[in-house]
C-alpha cells in the first residue's frame, strides 16, 4: 500500500494523471484531451500568452512586494487544468474531513481532559513540552470545539487509487486566492471548455468562510462583526487577506486598529470604537498579544488573550494549534482518528521515520540516498534534503546536521509523485504535482470541490513548493 | 469605516492633490522666466515654488543658490523632498496600497501606473526642454485620477473622505499660489496694468485653470483685485477658497456623526467667514494678512479632522502610534 519506492528518472515509474502506457487516456481527461489534441497550437500559445499578461497586470500586486521583500515573485500560472473525477474527489473530501474532525477532537481533549496522553497513544511530553502547546489554553472552551476553522491539507498521489497526506497546515494556511484566480483566469481563456465539462464551482469559497466565521460569534448574535487581522501590507501573503477581506465584505484590520477594553476587542473607525465578535487571523501566535507572548511584537493586540480567555472575542484559528501540525505530530493523526472517530484513515500518512526513534534514526542514516529527510517545524520546502537527487557531499553535509539533533529531523520515503502534463522550456512534459484543498470548520466541516494544484516546473523536481520555483494549476473537480 | 483606512484614502488625495499643485506652481513660474528680465529677478522668481511649499529652508540644506535647474529637480524629483511631486505621487501610492482592498482596482491600477510612470521618467532623466510636457502629465494623472475615482466607487464614507482629502489640499494650496503675490508679483506702481503685471496675474489665473473663466466672468482687463476675487469668493470657480471650503462644509456633514461634531464647527466658521464676506473688506485688512490668517484655520481644521476621525481609541490622548506608521505622514 505505502507505494514508496527508489527510483531512478525513467519517466516509465510515474503515474501520470492524463495518460497511462498501459490504458492510454485516463477517463477524467478523455474530453479535455480531445480538445487538446485538436486546438490549433497557435491558439495555445496565444492563450498563455495572454494568461502571463492578465496575470502580470494582476502580479503588479506581486511583483511592488518584491521591491521591498526580494525573495517574493509572481507564481507562474500553467494553463492545463489538473482533473480529477468525482470519485477521487469523494475520497479526498472524506478523507481530508475525517482528518480535520479528529484533529480538532485531540485539540479539545490536549487542552482539557488529555485522555489520548494518559491512553499512551502519545508520548505526554512530546505534547506538553511542545513549543506550540499554549498553557494558556488549558481548560478554555472553544464555541463548538472547533479550534482548526480553515485548514490546508497537502495530499500527493502516486497511483490510481493511492493519495497519501504530506502535510497538515492547521496554523494560517495561504493559498486559497490562488484557486480562486486560476479558476477564474482559466474561465475567461477558455470559457468553451467550462460547457462541454461539468466542474464543480469553487468560487463560493469566500461565502463558505464568511458563514463558517459567522457561526462562532459569541453570543450568537445576528450580525457579528468580522474582521481580518493581518501584519500588513509588505507581508508576503497580504494579496490574499485583502482578496478574502473583500470577497467577505469585511474590515481588513491591523492590530494598531484594534484595542481591548472591558475584556472586548473594539475597532477604531471613524464613528468611535466598534465591538468585534470575530477575529480571522493571519498572523502567528506568538505575535498576537504583547502581553503574554512575543513583547516585542507591533503586529498584535495587547490584552487579546485575556478577551479571548474571556469568552468575548473569537479566533479562527484558535490559538495554541500549532501543536498539531508539525512534523511529529503528523506521525500519530492516523491513530488520533482510531482513537477519536473509532474509524479507519481514508487519506494513510506517507510512512514516516522518526529519528527521535533510535532504530529508525540507525535506518535514515544507513539509507540517506533513498530518502527524503525534512526538519520537524521547518516548511516551505527548506532545509531539507532529497537523497536521490542530492550529490555525495550534501549527503555528507546532512548527516553531520542530523548528528546534531537527530529528534529534529524525520524521514520519509522518496515518493513516486504522480505528474501532469505542463508547459515548460522544452515543450508539454510531465510534471510533479500536489494538492492542497482547503477544510472549513465551524457550522459543520465542509470543502470547496478543489484547492491548490503546485506544479513542480522544473522538470523531474519533486520539491513544488513556490518558494522552490513551483506553479500552479486550477484544479478541476468534475461532476457525475 | 476604519480610522486607519480613512486617514489613508484622505491621504492619498492630497497626495495627489499636492501633486498637481505643486506642478501647477511651478508651470507659472517656468512660464515667468521665459519673460524677458534681468537676473536677479530672475533668481526671485525660481525662489518662489520653493517659498510657496515652505521648503527654502531645507533646500538651502542641500543647495548653495538658486538657479532655475536645482529648482527644478528639488521640486520635481527629489526624494529627499517629502513636498516634491516625486514624494506627493510615492506616498499617495503607498496611501493606496494600504488600502488596496478598499479602493476600486481601476483606482488602484491608475495609481500604481502613475508611480511606474514616474520612476521610468526620473530614470531617464528630466530635461529643461521636457517640464512642461511633464507638469502637463502630472495634471492629467491627477486628473484621470480623480475622475477614475468619481466614476467607479461607490459613494459612502470612503468617498467621502477621498473628497475631503482633495478639498482641504486644494484650498490650502490656492490660498498658497494666490499670496504668490505677496513674494514677488508686487509690481511697481508704475507697472500696474503693463505688460509684465499682465503676464503674472495671467499666469496666476492659468496656473489655476482660471484665464478663460476670467475673461468670461469680467470681459476686462486683468486686476489683481479681480483676481483676488475669482479664487477667494466665487463659489462657482471650482478651485477658489469658498468652492472648496463649500465641498468640505458639505463632506463633513455627509460623513456626520458625533465624532466630528469639532471639525463641522470649524468648517462652518471657516465657510462663512468667505461665504459672507466683501473682497472690499478683505482689501482693506490686506490679502496677504487675509491669506495667512486663511491657512492657519485650514491647517485647524486639517488637525480637528485628523484628531477626531482618525486617532479615535480611547480618548486621542492614550493612542501612543504615530498615525498610519509613517504611511500618512
Amino acid at each position: 500500500m505505502q507505494n514508496a519506492r527508489s527510483f531512478s528518472h525513467s519517466d516509465a515509474g510515474f503515474f501520470d494523471e492524463m495518460r497511462l502506457e498501459s490504458e492510454g487516456i485516463r477517463s477524467p481527461y478523455k474530453t479535455f484531451s480531445n480538445w487538446f489534441e485538436n486546438v490549433p497550437k497557435e491558439v495555445l500559445r496565444q492563450k498563455r500568452q495572454e494568461a502571463e499578461i492578465l496575470f502580470q497586470r494582476l502580479g503588479i500586486t506581486f511583483s511592488v512586494y518584491a521591491e521591498i521583500l526580494q525573495n517574493e515573485r509572481m507564481i507562474p500560472f500553467d494553463i492545463i487544468p489538473r482533473i480529477l473525477s468525482a470519485r477521487e474527489w469523494a475520497k479526498i473530501s472524506a478523507g481530508a474531513c475525517q482528518r480535520i474532525k479528529a484533529i480538532n477532537m485531540f485539540l479539545s481533549d490536549v487542552y482539557h481532559d488529555r485522555e489520548i496522553l494518559r491512553a499512551g497513544i502519545i508520548p505526554a511530553s512530546q505534547i506538553l513540552d511542545h513549543p506550540n502547546y499554549l498553557p494558556q489554553m488549558k481548560d478554555l472552551n472553544v464555541l463548538g470545539g472547533t479550534y482548526v476553522h480553515i485548514a490546508g491539507i497537502d495530499i500527493v498521489r502516486t497511483g490510481e487509487d493511492d493519495f497519501f497526506v504530506l502535510e497538515d497546515n492547521l496554523r494560517t494556511p495561504s493559498g486559497v486566492s490562488y484557486m480562486i484566480e486560476n479558476r477564474r483566469m482559466m474561465m475567461r481563456l477558455f470559457p468553451n471548455l467550462f460547457t462541454c465539462h461539468s466542474i464543480a464551482p469553487v468560487e463560493h469559497y469566500p461565502q463558505l468562510l464568511l458563514d463558517n466565521l459567522r457561526a462562532v460569534a459569541p453570543g450568537g448574535g445576528s450580525d457579528p462583526t468580522i474582521v481580518l487581522l493581518t501584519p500588513g501590507a509588505y507581508n508576503s501573503a497580504y494579496f490574499e487577506h485583502a482578496f478574502l477581506a473583500q470577497q467577505m465584505g469585511i474590515e481588513l484590520v491591523e492590530g494598531q486598529d484594534l484595542f481591548v477594553r472591558d475584556e472586548k476587542v473594539f475597532m477604531r473607525t471613524t464613528m468611535g470604537p466598534q465591538r468585534v465578535d470575530v477575529i480571522y487571523r493571519r498572523i502567528d501566535d506568538a505575535f498576537l498579544d504583547p502581553l503574554v507572548f512575543r513583547p516585542d511584537s507591533v503586529l498584535g493586540v495587547p490584552g487579546l488573550l485575556s478577551a479571548y480567555r474571556s469568552g468575548n472575542v473569537a479566533l479562527a484559528n484558535a490559538m495554541g494549534t500549532g501543536v498539531a501540525d508539525d512534523k511529529a505530530t503528523y506521525v500519530h493523526v492516523p491513530d488520533f482518528i482510531r482513537f477519536y472517530l473509532n474509524e479507519e484513515p481514508i487519506l494513510p500518512n506517507v510512512e514516516t521515520y522518526r529519528l527521535a526513534d533510535r532504530k529508525d534514526c540507525l535506518y535514515v542514516l544507513e539509507h540517506l540516498s533513498e530518502l527524503v529527510v525534512k526538519e520537524v517545524q521547518g516548511s516551505g520546502g527548506y532545509g531539507m534534503l532529497v537523497g536521490p537527487t542530492s550529490t555525495k557531499q550534501e549527503i555528507e553535509d546532512y548527516r553531520a546536521r542530523i548528528l546534531e539533533n537527530p529528534a529534529n529531523f524525520i524521514a520519509q520515503p522518496t515518493l513516486a509523485l504522480s505528474t501532469c502534463p505542463t508547459f515548460s522550456e522544452s515543450g508539454i512534459v510531465p510534471c510533479h504535482v500536489d494538492l492542497r484543498p482547503f477544510v472549513l470548520s465551524g457550522r459543520s466541516v465542509s470543502m470547496v470541490p478543489g484547492g491548490l494544484t503546485r506544479v513542480a516546473l522544473k522538470e523531474k523536481s519533486l520539491v513544488v513548493n513556490s518558494s522552490q520555483g513551483g506553479g500552479t494549476k486550477d484544479t478541476w473537480v468534475l461532476e457525475d | 469605516m476604519l480610522s486607519r483606512t480613512a486617514s489613508n484614502v484622505y491621504w492619498m488625495a492630497r497626495y495627489m492633490e499636492r501633486a498637481e499643485n505643486t506642478a501647477r506652481i511651478l508651470n507659472i513660474v517656468h512660464h515667468m522666466s521665459l519673460l524677458p528680465k534681468s537676473v536677479p529677478e530672475e533668481n526671485r522668481e525660481w525662489s518662489l515654488p520653493l517659498k510657496i511649499t515652505d521648503t527654502l529652508s531645507m533646500y538651502f540644506d542641500r543647495h548653495h543658490s538658486i538657479n532655475p535647474s536645482d529648482v527644478l529637480d528639488y521640486i520635481t524629483m527629489d526624494e529627499n523632498n517629502p513636498s516634491s511631486i516625486y514624494s506627493s505621487i510615492r506616498a499617495a501610492r503607498e496611501n493606496g496600497r494600504a488600502v488596496r482592498g478598499k479602493i476600486t482596482s481601476e483606482m488602484w491600477e491608475s495609481l500604481n501606473a502613475t508611480w511606474l510612470e514616474l520612476k521610468r521618467i526620473k530614470e531617464s532623466g528630466m530635461t529643461d526642454f521636457d517640464c512642461s510636457r511633464f507638469f502637463e502629465w502630472v495634471k492629467e494623472r491627477s486628473h484621470l485620477f480623480r475622475g477614475v475615482t468619481h466614476g467607479t466607487i461607490l459613494h459612502d464614507a470612503t468617498f467621502y473622505f477621498v473628497r475631503l482629502g482633495t478639498f482641504i489640499e486644494r484650498g490650502d494650496s490656492t490660498a498658497r499660489i494666490l499670496d504668490v503675490k505677496y513674494h514677488v508679483l508686487l509690481p511697481s506702481l508704475g507697472d500696474v496694468g503693463g505688460a509684465v503685471d499682465y503676464y503674472q496675474w495671467g499666469a496666476l489665473l492659468r496656473s489655476v485653470s482660471a484665464f478663460e473663466s476670467y475673461r468670461r466672468v469680467y470681459r476686462d482687463v486683468i486686476t489683481p483685485f479681480r483676481v483676488a476675487e475669482m479664487l477667494v469668493l466665487r463659489e462657482d470657480m471650482p478651485r477658489s477658497l469658498h468652492a472648496c471650503l463649500d465641498e468640505i462644509q458639505s463632506i463633513l456633514g455627509a460623513i456626520g456623526g458625533f465624532c466630528g461634531v469639532e471639525a463641522r464647527r470649524r468648517a462652518g466658521e471657516l465657510h462663512a467667514s468667505l461665504h459672507y464676506a466683501r473682497m472690499t473688506s478683505i482689501f482693506k485688512f490686506g490679502l496677504h494678512e487675509f491669506l495667512t490668517d486663511f491657512l492657519v484655520r485650514i491647517t485647524e481644521l486639517a488637525e480637528e479632522v485628523q484628531s477626531s476621525f482618525f486617532v479615535y481609541g480611547e480618548g486621542a490622548a492614550s493612542v501612543q502610534e504615530p498615525l498610519g506608521r509613517g504611511v500618512t505622514e
